[in-house]
């Protein structure tokens, strides 16, 4: 027991939610295993973000508890989990729109060294965050752009945005909420590289529709179908499950 | 993509470092040099119109405060004229009971109405937009009440008598023509401008950008919100204190309109006419507010406040960025010089 612990990165358990009386994530208890490439996946609607924010304490879970790394965080405020190495994107943008790369990976960076409160030195003086801000852009194909306004990123480059800006948080645990979604084709492949290209020594949960990035991605893959965690399993195991395949792969899936 | 110009980045061949790039946010332009010099100089210009320019630049640091939290972390209020009229009483208070020097008067009473915004600011942390409006305007309301009540103290509705206010420093003596005055609060002003613009050029400054710009996020890349926002809600308190000092040392005389709603109103006005979130739009738009309604008042005395609502009217309708960028060309680009986003 104290062994299976030790190598947990996450572990949630009868983890619920309820939005009035619509139960949104009913009793999931998951393990995610540290430098695990775990996903986690199911039809819109079955309650993967609503997981991942009870996760991160953007909603309050109803009930159950969510221990990061063996300790129960499930009453850490949001700031208290990022200080304990939870990092997330979202699925729908939220970035700061009038501020640029540069700056937004700088605060995220200043914040974790401790010195995003500083009010008496000047943005850009502090060339440890300036210099890791930009080696961190460089490397997620942000380099070109890291001076622009993030309103006026293309699509494509505000997601990679997106994890560039969770990654600054140095996380030991990156929850990353449908990072290729919305992105067009021809900007497709620097987000599914980013993705691929992420270190081995972060611990991933990966919530994804592109199956094709799910299955080459991930060595673990939970299901989720109505709030409820309907499988879990290998790869081989669940792309070969023929009741994963009736609820939620259907014809259209690329398998 | 590369065809395509990139908005913040200045046009030229090459690109700024990283570095180079955040700090130059930070660097003086020359149109911010020469409005400082202009300020300076009319205290050598215009002898006559410097009691007019003594209240421009007291309503531009209320202003100028009342932006540090509106346009930089984005807080609502249509109460500040509470720290204006905390720190307007205390500095009364100080000169009556024999703290007549006014530089220490004017920091005692940026320290009391910092106490009070520190106390109001715990209100505030939580809530939207309506719950701060209401919040604030009732803060206001109560301490317009408490100065009526409280009439041993401050004087009641015939507002606070008997301030004698010294020489500044022990030397510079108050003069009818309000030469003293205005190089006075300008000096306050220009002084409370440099440190708020090294504040908002500061990672504190940006942190609370990125709070007003998207508050979920910034919980999310684990920036706590409240100490920040108890932080500039205090200081930008102690500005408006700080003004309010101005004005009764000034003028050596205290009422209850020094808490009054509409002078809460009138620096929201002053943020809508001159912008806010980039320092200067407090005191480009108390500078065009005053006129304003100087000009105004002397042409339809009787209707000068119709025309004045007409023309705000007007200024929010249309936008005052178009509205600048149509009517006055050659000024929007010095707007955009000194900072201001889309001029
Ligand atoms: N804040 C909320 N209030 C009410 N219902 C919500 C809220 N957030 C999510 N839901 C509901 O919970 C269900 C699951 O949503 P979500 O977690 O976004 O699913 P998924 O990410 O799997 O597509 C949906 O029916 C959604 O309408
Ligand atoms: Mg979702």
């Amino acid at each position: 027991m104290t062994l299976a612990h030790q190598t947990l990165a996450l572990q949630t358990l009868g983890l619920s939610k309820s939005f009035g009386g619509f139960r949104a994530n009913s009793d999931i208890s998951l393990c995610v295993a540290r430098g695990a490439r775990h996903a986690l996946i199911g039809p819109n609607g079955a309650g993967k973000t609503t997981f991942i924010n009870l996760l991160t304490g953007v909603v309050p879970a109803t009930s159950g508890t969510v221990r990061l790394l063996d300790e129960d965080v499930t009453r850490v405020s949001q700031q208290g989990r990022v200080k304990r190495g939870m990092a997330r994107t979202y699925q729908i943008n939220q970035l700061f729109a009038d501020l640029t790369p540069i700056e937004t990976v700088g605060l995220a960076i200043a914040e974790r060294e401790g010195a995003g409160a500083r009010w008496w030195s000047r943005v850009g003086q502090n060339s440890a965050v300036v210099d890791e801000a930009e080696a961190l852009l460089t490397r997620m194909k942000l380099g070109e752009v890291m001076m622009w306004r993030t309103a006026t990123l293309p699509y494509g480059k505000q997601r990679l945005l997106e994890i560039a800006l969770a990654m600054a948080c140095k996380p030991k645990l990156l929850l990353l909420d449908e990072p290729a979604a919305g992105v067009p084709e021809d900007e497709r492949h620097d987000v599914l590289d980013s993705v691929e290209a992420l270190p081995q020594d972060v611990t991933v949960l990966l919530i994804e529709h592109d199956m094709e990035l799910v299955f080459s991605f991930a060595d673990r893959i939970s299901v989720l179908v109505q709030g409820q965690l309907f499988a879990e399993g290998g790869v081989e195991e669940i792309s070969t499950d023929p009741r994963v395949k009736a609820v939620y792969l259907g014809e259209d899936a690329h398998v | 993509m590369l065809s395509k110009p990139p908005s913040t980045r200045p046009l030229g061949a090459q690109a700024p470092s990283p570095a180079a790039f955040l700090q130059a946010r930070a660097a003086w332009r020359w149109p911010e040099i020469l409005f400082w010099i202009s300020a300076f100089g009319l205290i050598l210009l215009f002898p006559n119109r410097h009691l007019l320019l003594n209240e421009i630049a007291i309503l531009g640091l209320f202003a100028l405060s009342l932006d540090l939290i509106l346009g930089y972390a984005g807080i609502v209020s249509l109460g500040h004229a509470a720290f204006f009229g905390v720190g307007a009483y205390a500095a009364g208070l100080l000169a009556k009971h024999g703290v007549s020097e006014p530089v220490t008067g004017l920091l005692l009473s940026g320290a009391a109405a910092g106490l009070v915004g520190f106390l109001a600011s715990f209100m505030i942390l939580r809530g939207t937009d309506l719950t701060r409006l209401m919040v604030t305007l009732g803060v206001a309301l109560i301490f317009h009440e408490l100065a009526n009540r409280l009439d041993w103290i401050t004087g009641g509705a015939d507002g606070l008598l008997g301030i004698s206010v010294g020489p500044i420093l022990g030397r510079f003596d108050f003069d009818f023509a309000g030469t003293t005055a205005y190089t006075y609060s300008l000096t306050a002003t220009f002084l409370l401008f440099l440190l708020a613009r090294r504040i908002v050029h500061s990672p504190f400054g940006l942190s609370l950008k990125a709070l007003k710009d998207n508050h979920l996020r910034a919980a999310t890349i684990g920036i706590a919100p409240n100490r920040r926002i108890v932080a500039i809600y205090t200081l930008a308190a102690v500005y408006a204190g700080m003004a309010g000092a101005l004005l009764t040392q000034t003028t050596q005389f205290v009422s209850l309109e020094m808490l009054d709603f509409a002078r809460s109103a009138d620096a929201l006005l002053v943020l809508v006419i001159g912008g806010s979130g980039y320092l200067y739009g407090g005191l480009i738009g108390a500078i065009a507010f005053k006129l304003m309604k100087d000009t105004l008042s002397a042409m339809t005395p009787a209707y000068w406040i119709f025309w004045m609502g007409f023309i705000l009217v007007i200024l929010v309708l249309i936008g005052r960025d178009r509205l600048m960028a149509t009517l006055a060309r050659p000024f929007a680009p010095l707007l955009k010089l000194l900072g201001a986003r889309r001029p």
